[in-house]
């Protein structure tokens, strides 16, 4: 709303009214912004949730060839004591030819998915795994299931092997390994 | 008559407060809480100290049902390391929801303090600072308001106490003494009283600090806006009203 | 689209806003909303409509994200509550501007209405506009009472209780009515989630009726201070007597808005508690009935009504019905102020002889609100039923009769003619420039100056 004019000393004056239009308008934003992001965050992890977000579990009582299932972040993690012959079957297999030769290990510190480094710990017998087909989200059944002596998801036939690679089905990718370290019986997942 | 209805509104809201109305209470005493005033926070030594004494004088009769173990490590609450909350936790049976009704198990952080098994249906300490006319400070009255009289109704002892206002059922839980510090602070019964009241209304309140950081720049910012605005508003108005304005 | 002739919106050819508006007449109606000719010479009581309309949308906001956290039940309401005020981030805001927004809201709405009954608001040809704040007021209390149960705690679950027994007060039906709105023979889960369903629904029946209300008030334009209409006879009178709403009354709102969030934010940011009662923290247990029931601070007046009536009503009307019929009554006896009023003056300011009734009116509701809060006992019950009866004699007997036998003072010939009286010494300075044109945005500079 503010005109210029061919008097000097008011063309002054009108830039001065802009600058306090510019200031009211600015400090209106910054007001508006600072009421809403309360309202967005309030959305995000409640601190009740957070405190969910890791979890302890004891593997101690694990024999080798046994599993446990547990529930994490509200869905399974399987929980597996490989046995010697598990181990050496799949100890010389050559991921590169599988239908996804990626890790999935988020706690690994090489890139191809061998025994190695499908392991939270490469020094320990213990395989963890995300129990959440990637195929569909189905939860695959366990305990040397399906053509590969591993999981086998019942909805869509897709076959894992012993270190939840995807061996033969329309899953597109191996089962993740969760943030996780094992530190003596107690493995900490999250 | 111009009326400023807003203010006789206000000065009738604050006159008429059921907060100041509800009657019934103790004496409050004179004390000054490191959480009061405007700019007022928890102290966190304090808060510490009045944990211990909680776990030491309190917790056998009255839970915490809404206070999570993890809360102990708050920034703006007693700020216990990780691994002294996790030992905390451990020092608390809590129910086992996996195992049979009635089975516990040692608390983790993530869970809550529990409610004790006591007799007298002793009131739960989670809100009890908010939930008392007078907050941090009837509880402070009451720790320090025993008179030493007691008498006997129906098989009870009832205590008197200025604090809460005649006699009641808790006799005196703490002592002078009672519960030993390690940072060197008074054992006192004035020094206890004043830290395991700080604790209970944290337990009460745990978001005070920011309320209250929150409020300073929130209070602020309107009224740098306001400011602004005033301003604003008279010169928009310059145009109708003629000369009041910016020129003058 | 009003009584009061304003400039029509012609949208130019070729714009976006043509094509919109060709369509759907927003863009005209924005238009009219920011051009609408609002008096000049508003005074400061005026600013609460738009701090009410601004408290509709926090308590809106606040409560709709609440509920994505609140988990109404009989064993959840409590704890869920606090799980917002220690667990969700931001919840204790949330909470607190929710909880201490219903308090400022009604600060706003009884200044509104006390305005409105200095001023005559509610005089012909305002009686709708009138009678649909009236009902606004009578649906904000209801939600304001619904959502105090949510919590779930002492003083929620015994104020559901005593105000929903009223409704035992009914000849005949009142046992079944109640036992229909507890879902039940008792207070229990069933009564609470119903109260937050229509906690959930009322305050968009508020929006809708303030929707009606803004409508009406753009059709017959607002009071003033001199109570003297603006003058509708052209569009140049009515410039003469008005500004457009925006910007003279943006900017004017906006600062009154900010003064009164300065005050909420004090109550909400340090002393949030101050309002509520203590109580309200201990959950609600139905064999311990809390020392003292105190309603919000809000419904302390119309509590005292309620109370006031300790005698059998005419002989028939048992004493129980008369205070719930009397406590209605006393809100619903606004809606009739317009019948009631015979005056033909609007403003009180040029009435010598209701301004002091009026001011008679404003103590009598301070002193029926401290009697609220009070004990039933000692002089408590009389101060009451004085109380009581004069809110009903105000009304019924001082409105007609006042206006009867009062001689009013002088007014103005026009709102022009009273604004420049009042900004006198500006006026004579640049009555050259302001004829007519006053209220168009302009550069000042044109003219010389005058020193304040």
């Amino acid at each position: 709303m503010a005109q210029t004019d061919d008097n000097h000393g008011h063309v002054k004056d009108e830039d001065r009214r802009d600058i306090l239009f510019l200031a009211t308008g600015a400090t209106a934003a910054v007001g508006v912004a600072s009421a809403v992001w309360p309202l967005i965050d309030q959305m995000n992890a409640s601190a009740s949730v957070l405190a969910l977000s890791t979890m302890q579990v004891d593997v101690g009582g694990l024999e080798p060839g046994q599993e446990m299932t547990v529930s994490f972040l509200k869905a399974p993690v399987f929980i597996r004591r490989m046995t010697e012959e598990d181990m050496a079957a799949v100890a010389d297999e050559d991921p590169s030819s599988m239908p996804d030769p990626d890790p999935r290990n988020p706690n690994a510190a090489g890139d191809a998915a061998t025994l190695q480094d499908r392991l939270v710990d490469p020094a320990r017998d213990i395989i963890v795994l995300s129990g959440v087909c990637t195929h569909l989200g189905c939860v695959p059944l366990g305990d040397g299931a399906g053509d590969f002596n591993g999981w086998f998801c019942p909805c869509h036939g897709s076959h894992y092997d012993a270190l939840g690679r995807i061996r033969q089905g329309p899953a597109p990718q191996n089962l993740p390994v969760p943030v996780a370290s094992l530190d003596g019986d107690t493995l900490t997942l999250g | 008559m111009r009326l400023s209805i807003a203010s006789i509104l206000t000065a009738a809201l604050l006159a008429t407060s059921p907060a100041l109305a509800a009657g019934g209470y103790g004496k409050l005493l004179d004390h000054e809480f490191a959480f009061d005033g405007m700019f007022g926070a928890y102290d966190q030594g304090e808060l510490q100290r009045g944990y211990k004494i909680y776990e030491q004088a309190c917790s056998a009769c009255h839970g915490m049902k809404f206070v999570p173990f993890r809360a102990l490590a708050d920034e703006n609450g007693p700020g216990f390391s990780n691994a002294e909350v996790q030992e905390i936790a451990s020092r608390y049976e809590v129910a086992d929801e996996a195992g049979d009704p009635g089975d516990t198990r040692p608390g983790k952080p993530f869970d809550y303090f529990p409610t004790p098994m006591a007799v007298g249906n002793p009131p739960d300490m989670s809100l009890l600072a908010k939930a008392r006319a007078g907050g941090a400070l009837h509880i402070y009255s009451v720790l320090l308001g025993y008179t030493g009289e007691e008498k006997e109704v129906a098989g009870t002892f009832l205590y008197e106490n200025t604090g809460y206002g005649g006699y009641f059922g808790m006799s005196q839980p703490l002592w002078e003494g009672d519960i030993e510090y390690t940072d060197g602070s008074p054992e006192t019964l004035e020094q206890y009283a004043n830290d395991v009241s700080a604790f209970l209304m944290w337990a009460a309140e745990p978001k005070l600090v920011e309320r209250k950081q929150a409020g300073v720049w929130s209070l602020g910012f309107l009224i740098l806006f306001a400011v602004l605005v005033y301003f604003t508003n008279r010169r928009v108005w310059a145009q109708v009203k003629g000369s009041k304005g910016p020129h003058s | 689209m009003g009584t009061i002739p304003q400039e029509h919106y012609e949208p130019k050819e070729g714009t976006t806003s043509k094509w919109i508006n060709d369509r759907l007449p927003i863009v005209g109606m924005m238009d009219h909303l920011q051009k609408f000719p609002t008096p000049k010479n508003l005074n400061w009581a005026y600013v609460f409509g738009g701090i009410l309309v601004l408290f509709l949308a926090i308590q809106i906001i606040t409560g709709i994200t609440l509920a994505m956290h609140y988990k109404v039940g009989e064993y959840s309401s409590f704890s869920s509550v606090e799980h917002i005020m220690r667990d969700v981030n931001y919840g204790w805001l949330l909470r607190y501007a929710h909880q201490n927004g219903a308090s400022f809201f009604f600060i706003a709405v009884y200044a509104h209405i006390f305005r409105g009954l200095y001023y005559g608001s509610y005089k012909a040809p305002r009686e709708i506009l009138w009678i649909i704040g009236v009902l606004i007021f009578v649906v904000m209390m209801a939600t304001a009472f619904m959502g105090y149960v949510l919590p779930w705690g002492q003083m929620s679950f015994w104020g559901a209780k005593v105000i929903t027994s009223l409704f035992g007060a009914i000849p005949l039906v009142g046992d079944s009515v109640k036992e229909w709105l507890w879902g039940g023979p008792f207070v229990g889960e069933a009564t609470l989630v119903r109260m937050f369903s229509l906690h959930y629904l009322l305050p968009f029946v508020i929006a809708g009726l303030t929707v009606l209300h803004i409508w009406a008030l753009h059709h017959v334009g607002n009071t003033n201070p001199t109570g003297v209409e603006v003058r509708k006879e052209s569009i140049e009178t009515v410039k003469k007597d008005t500004v457009p709403f925006s910007p003279f009354y943006v900017t004017k709102d906006l600062f009154a808005i900010l003064v009164f969030l300065i005050a909420f934010a004090f109550f909400l940011y340090f002393a949030p508690n101050y309002l509520g009662h203590p109580d309200n923290y201990i959950e609600a247990d139905p064999l311990v009935t809390p020392a003292h029931i105190v309603p919000e601070w809000y419904f302390l007046p119309f509590y005292a009504i309620l109370r006031a009536i300790t005698f059998d009503l005419f002989w028939i009307i048992p004493a129980k019905l008369g205070g719930v019929i009397a406590m209605f009554a006393a809100i619903a006896i606004l809606a009739f102020a317009p019948w009631l009023d015979t005056s033909n003056v609007r403003s009180t300011t040029y009435r010598p002889i209701y301004r002091w009734w009026f001011l008679v009116l404003v103590v009598d509701f301070f002193v029926l609100m401290w009697a609220g809060a009070q004990p039933a006992e000692g002089l408590v019950p009389l101060i009451s039923l004085v109380a009581t009866i004069y809110w009903f004699a105000h009304f019924l007997i001082v409105l007609p009769v006042v206006g009867l036998i009062e001689k009013p003072l002088p007014r103005p010939e026009s709102i022009e003619e009273a604004y420049k009286a009042k900004h006198d010494d500006d006026y004579d300075a640049d009555k050259t420039r302001a004829t007519g044109k006053a209220h168009e945005p302009k550069p000042e500079s044109n003219l010389p100056q005058p020193a304040e």
